[in-house]
């Protein structure tokens, strides 16, 4: 006879616990290589001081300093990366089998990807608030009620929340880490840069004027700098996605998850079956 | 105990080998003496654009047992495996683990099952302790339960003083340690090891070889793909060997040696002017006598030790003077080079298994 193998006390776990177990394992992560961090502290402070002080001074906003202009935009900026961390997080799980193990085991399939969102979400949201704080110390106040304040960052999360979708898309195609960071490197920057975010569109170039005020970023922009007191509301010759940016982050929020939800989901599925 | 094939299987020849392993597979498992069976591949192919990774591969293996999947680099062991662990899926064909379909209930399949992947999947930047933790948390084992288990697993595998410290810093052969563990948290029943020992050092693979054997003994069954022949000669209760994504045979692994050939004696004479007249006497006892002048050897084959015996006497009779006489069984890279034309360890360069698998 052979003998039967005693099985330990398996439980089932709801998708919840098992991404939040997938969480725990990603933080103990930036817990152990703390320069993870960087791309969303050292870096946008940087960004800050720099903007802020070099090239700040020959940039002219209306109705308000610089720097309290500057910051709504690098808080954008950040969000807009958060699609980065999280493709090459997935990429380097990908790559590294870590993937195929969990996958190979008892758990609901979605919680390796709901669990990379939600800690990629916990990493941008510290660049948020290291972000608020660096701002505070330069001069940047919100000035339109807490309501408002919270808005603000709720429309910041949701827009994160669909660049989540376009990070899992990249990270389910791309091969490499080094793949992933020339491809997002390469869009990101001039997504974040041909927008509102650093200078005002006013001065651009009619054409390019009229892409950078289409640029979602630029309404994510436009959004916080309304929803926060930071300047003057869009001119009057301005996109309609400037008129109405609160409105327009949510729309481009929605779109992105529409079109990357699917287009990410599947990648990632066929990633899986090979 | 009933072996799962009678005798050797050659599908080179005719189809009949392939057919006759489906036959098995097919029987019901719990009737009469047969074995419960744990794992079956039931003609599985996977095609990635125009290659055939695998080819309709086709075997059974018993509850309890270890069954050797052997073959070079890029036959098609390792996409066979991520196909009976659901990690793939197959173009055509399935598989059942542990009674399940792989292609109609992977959720149990994956619950009745371990895998240990080629490269040690385990996570670099956790300590090994977290390592062991992170899997059985999403087992969901209870804390209490869990924190006992993982000092079990650590002092089992001798990894109780490095529990703490990150994965990054293990050597290869604490890392497969670790990986095994990892895979052992909900005691599967079916483990599936993908090339175990590549890249240990021969110390490290024979504590690995003791492990496995022990967790035989505790009445899991094993799966194992192996580039070694020894490996699965030392393991195995059967051997499928696949090439270019084909079962090309199939049996114990003795079986697969007297497959390659009988034995056969083997005898060195101490001086080269003999060797005509050694040769001579060797004819008399069977009709193809292999000669090698360098070395001053003389190859026959032989039914068994009788055969030496009296070959052995004859020489004496004749005073030729030889310096060694012996019985040669064939080895399992015999085996291989019989089966495929080529050595197992030849390493086709062009495609790898895991260029094959992207």
């Amino acid at each position: 006879m052979t003998a039967t193998v005693m099985r330990p006390p398996i439980h089932h776990r709801s998708l919840l616990q098992q991404s939040l177990t997938v969480v725990w394992r990603n933080l103990l992560h930036i817990r152990r290589m703390p320069e993870m961090l960087l791309d969303v502290t050292i870096q946008p402070v940087m960004f800050v001081l720099l903007f802020a002080y070099v090239f700040g001074g020959s940039i002219d906003v209306p109705g308000s300093t610089y720097r309290e202009f500057l910051l709504p935009g690098i808080m954008a900026q950040t969000m807009v990366f958060s699609s980065a961390i999280v493709a090459l997080g997935l990429t380097s799980d990908l790559e590294k089998g870590i993937v195929d193990r969990l996958k190979s085991l008892p758990i609901s399939r979605s919680s390796v990807l709901v669990g990379r969102s939600l800690s990629s979400l916990i990493h941008s949201s510290i660049g948020i608030v290291v972000m608020g704080i660096t701002g505070l110390l330069v001069g940047w106040r919100i000035r339109d009620g807490l309501a408002n304040a919270v808005l603000a960052y709720l429309v910041l999360l949701l827009f994160g929340f669909s660049m989540i979708w376009l990070g899992i898309w990249v990270g389910s195609l791309m091969r490499s880490v080094e793949a992933v960071n020339g491809f997002m490197f390469t869009v990101m920057f001039p997504l974040t840069f041909v927008a509102n975010t650093f200078a005002p569109t006013q001065d651009m170039p009619t054409w390019l004027r009229v892409i950078a005020e289409w640029n979602p970023v630029s309404a994510l922009t436009a959004a916080c700098r309304d929803l926060w007191g930071n300047g003057l509301p869009a001119p009057a010759d301005a996109q309609w996605p400037l008129q109405h940016p609160v409105i327009a982050s949510i729309g481009w929020s929605i779109i992105f998850t529409a079109v990357f939800a699917p287009l990410a989901l599947a990648a990632f599925r066929r990633r899986s079956k090979d | 105990m009933v072996r799962m094939v009678g005798s050797t299987i050659r599908s080179r020849h005719s189809i009949f080998g392939r057919k006759l392993i489906r036959e098995l597979s097919m029987r019901p498992s719990s009737v009469g003496r047969m074995p419960t069976v744990a794992v079956e591949a039931i003609d599985l192919v996977k095609v990635f654009g125009t290659n055939r990774a695998v080819d309709g591969v086709s075997f059974v293996v018993p509850e309890g047992s270890v069954l050797g999947l052997l073959g070079p680099n890029g036959a098609g062991k390792t996409t066979t495996v991520r196909m009976l662990t659901t990690l793939s899926v197959p173009t055509s064909g399935t598989g059942r683990v542990a009674g399940h379909d792989v292609i109609k209930e992977p959720a149990a399949v994956r619950r009745s099952m371990g895998l240990t992947g080629q490269s040690a999947t385990i996570d670099e930047l956790l300590t090994g302790r977290e390592n062991i933790r992170l899997i059985g948390r999403l087992y969901g084992l209870p804390t209490k339960y869990l924190n006992k288990l993982s000092d079990e697993l650590l002092e089992r595998f001798l990894l109780t003083d490095a529990a703490d410290r990150v994965a990054k810093t293990y050597s290869g052969g604490m890392r497969r340690r670790l990986d095994l563990a990892v895979s052992l948290v909900a005691s599967p029943p079916v483990l599936f090891l993908d090339e175990p020992t590549t890249g240990l050092d021969p110390r490290s693979r024979a504590d690995l070889w003791d492990v496995l054997r022990g967790l035989v003994k505790d009445g899991t069954t094993l799966l194992l793909t192996t580039q070694y022949l020894e490996e699965a000669d030392h393991l195995a209760d059967e051997i499928v060997v696949i090439d270019k994504g084909k079962v090309i045979a199939a049996g114990t692994p003795t079986q697969l040696k007297d497959e390659a050939g009988r034995a056969s004696v083997v005898v060195t004479v101490s001086s080269l002017a003999d060797l005509p007249r050694a040769a001579e006497l060797l004819r008399q006892h069977s009709s193809e006598v292999h000669v090698e002048d360098m070395s001053r050897r003389l190859t026959a084959p032989a039914a068994g030790l009788a055969d030496m015996t009296r070959i052995a006497a004859v020489f004496t009779d004749s005073g030729i003077e030889i310096d060694d006489l012996g019985l040669k069984r064939p080895s399992l890279d015999d085996v291989f080079l019989h089966l495929t034309g080529h050595r197992a360890e030849e390493i086709d360069e062009t495609k790898t298994e895991q260029e094959a698998v992207r």
